[in-house]
């Protein structure tokens, strides 16, 4: 599976880049396979104040509903609106157009608490055995 | 195999195993006392003189048909066809469940979704469920859907709102951090729209009427929507689902949910229940209704297929997150209405509400000229509207009941401030000799 080195990743599965001071997040490959085809996405509404690890997004495939974490806390600045009419982008596209909300950070510290892709994958294969 | 259970060889390999000699011992902490000594019944009957035991006491009762009623709030004894009943004890149907499997249920998930496009034409909105258990459940779970959607905690309901919904509205609250306040109505008997004025702030979610209103009055909803809207809060309307169809539908109100009781289309009054609750939404708020939903799809050989759709809202699947524990719908009643709407059609249905209006506006005129009787609400009906007694009621309701008139439902339990009101209902159902029958008993009294 691929885990781009450029990116951030949370145990939750949501991966996050910066973006000037943003921060974009979506979800991993390996989220996307498990959830199977994506067929709805529920975002959050713009200005919404979001803490880390707080749900603040779903994702709904043919077999199941999953709440998507915020990386970071802030504010809500951007949403993919493409998601509401063409969700399976997150299957196709999970680290480009399949990209969830922009959150403009409230702290900076938090950013260090992620997860880099090397540690991100011993994390998926610990949960695997 | 040996299939029977629990012998006695059984209770002893159990008894060993755990190490005690008798059940007795088993319970031996329990006390003396508090131990059933046994059921004392008289000896067993034949099945014969069991059909004739209970045939005496099915005769003592009556039931709505002995009488000359005017009983409704709620209940409705409209006219059922006599294919409704037919088609409804066909085995094929028989099950008070949603059918799971696709492969084994087609007739029965279609005759749902029939019945879904059906409440959906009918109340005027793009999405309805497979149903609820009642009009009072359906109308909670609305109350909760807007709450949800909005992220607010409060809750308007109207008193004109039928008493029980909002009593299981409360029970439902009950344990949330979510509050009601009640909407009160004016002296005429209306939605009191400046209160509502004064009550709209960030906090209201949800705004929730019936129209018809509970003491049967049709009311124009157009300012109350347009307030509700432009607080950002959904509106939410209840009422007799057969006044939809000559009167301005939920959807033509603009109402973002129709939420109630669909017995009056098909069902028999039933001593209350088994009932079935409609509840229909706008499109925006398709994925966060509670319920069964079926939709219509195509297998994999390209031919039409019906199932059950957007699962990943309820709570099997979405577990606490969720927007109700409603997992179920009321399948057999469901079908009911379906065959009783398509059995009317559309003429058919607006026929219907038109004798109730117009036999309901017949006897309002002649009560109304009794000198010991007053109807303290004007305006449009439906079925439904409110008298005042001006001598007391209690006695009075006992005297026609013994004449064989059930006189209406007597509104001071639910509405004390209503003494000596009742609630007179009118069906399709009621003759002119019945309706003349009942004033020239209220005059006689």
């Amino acid at each position: 599976m691929n885990f781009p080195k450029t990116l951030k990743y949370a145990k939750t599965h949501e991966w996050a880049r910066r973006e000037g001071s943003s921060v974009v997040a979506g979800l991993s490959e390996y989220a996307q396979k498990e959830l199977s085809d994506v067929v709805y996405v529920e975002l959050p509404a713009i200005g919404r104040e979001v803490k880390q690890g707080q749900p603040c997004a779903v994702v709904e495939s043919v077999k199941a509903a999953f709440d998507v974490y915020a990386p970071v806390s802030g504010k809500i600045v951007k949403v993919n609106k493409t998601l509401e009419a063409n969700p399976s982008l997150v299957n196709t596209d999970s680290y480009g157009e399949g990209w969830f909300f922009e959150i403009d950070p409230s702290t900076s510290g938090e950013w260090d608490s992620l997860l880099d892709s090397g540690t991100y994958e011993s994390v998926l294969q610990e949960s695997a055995h | 195999m040996n299939y029977s259970p629990l012998t006695d060889a059984d209770r002893q390999d159990m008894f060993s195993a755990i190490g005690v000699k008798s059940f007795d011992d088993l319970i031996a902490n329990i006390p003396l006392t508090l131990r059933g000594r046994g059921l004392n019944l008289p000896q067993g009957l034949s099945e014969f003189e069991l059909r004739g035991y209970f045939e005496k006491i099915l005769s003592s009762g009556r039931t709505a048909g002995d009488f000359n009623s005017f009983l409704g709030a709620g209940s409705y004894d409209h006219y059922i066809p006599a294919v409704v009943p037919q088609i409804v004890g066909r085995g094929e149907f028989v099950t008070a469940y949603t059918p799971y499997q696709a492969e084994a249920s087609q007739g029965t998930l279609q005759a749902i979704f029939e019945y879904q496009s059906m409440m959906a034409e009918l109340t005027g909105l793009e999405v309805a469920n497979g149903s609820h258990y009642d009009g009072a459940t359906a109308f909670a779970e609305g109350i909760l859907l807007a709450l949800r959607t909005t992220q607010r905690k409060k809750a308007l309901i109207a008193r004109t709102v039928h008493p029980e919904y909002r009593a299981v509205a409360a029970t439902y609250l009950a344990g949330t951090d979510h509050t009601v306040e009640e909407i009160p109505y004016t002296r005429a008997g209306g939605l009191d729209l400046d209160f509502l004025k004064k009550k709209l702030s960030s906090e209201v979610g949800c705004v929730a009427v019936s129209n018809p209103n509970f003491f049967g009055m049709v009311e124009n909803l157009t300012e109350a929507v347009a307030l509700t809207h432009g607080n950002q809060s959904l509106f939410l309307m209840t009422g007799h689902p057969l006044s939809f169809s000559v009167f301005c539908s939920p959807g033509e109100w603009g109402a973002d949910m129709a939420c109630g009781e669909a017995q009056p289309l098909g069902l028999g009054l039933n001593f209350g229940g088994p009932y079935i609750g409609y509840f229909a939404a706008s499109h925006a708020l398709m994925r966060k209704i509670p319920g069964r939903l079926v939709g219509l799809t195509t297998d994999r050989c390209g031919k039409r297929a019906f199932v059950l759709t957007l699962q990943a809202r309820e709570q099997h699947i979405r577990r606490e997150k969720a927007s109700s524990n409603i997992c179920s719908n009321q399948a057999l009643c469901a079908l009911a209405v379906c065959v009783y709407l398509s059995s009317l059609g559309w003429d058919g249905i607006r026929e219907v509400a038109s004798l109730n209006i117009e036999k309901a506006c017949k006897l309002r005129d002649q009560i109304s000229k009794l000198r010991e009787f007053e109807i303290p609400f004007g305006g449009t009906v439906f079925n439904e509207f409110v008298v005042r007694s001006r001598k007391p009621l209690e006695p009075l309701m006992g005297k026609l009941f013994e004449k064989g008139i059930l006189a209406g439902h007597a509104l001071e339990k639910s509405y004390p401030e209503l003494k000596d009101h009742f609630l007179v209902t009118v069906t399709e159902k009621k003759t002119d000799a019945q309706m003349l029958e009942f004033t020239e008993c209220l005059r006689g009294l």
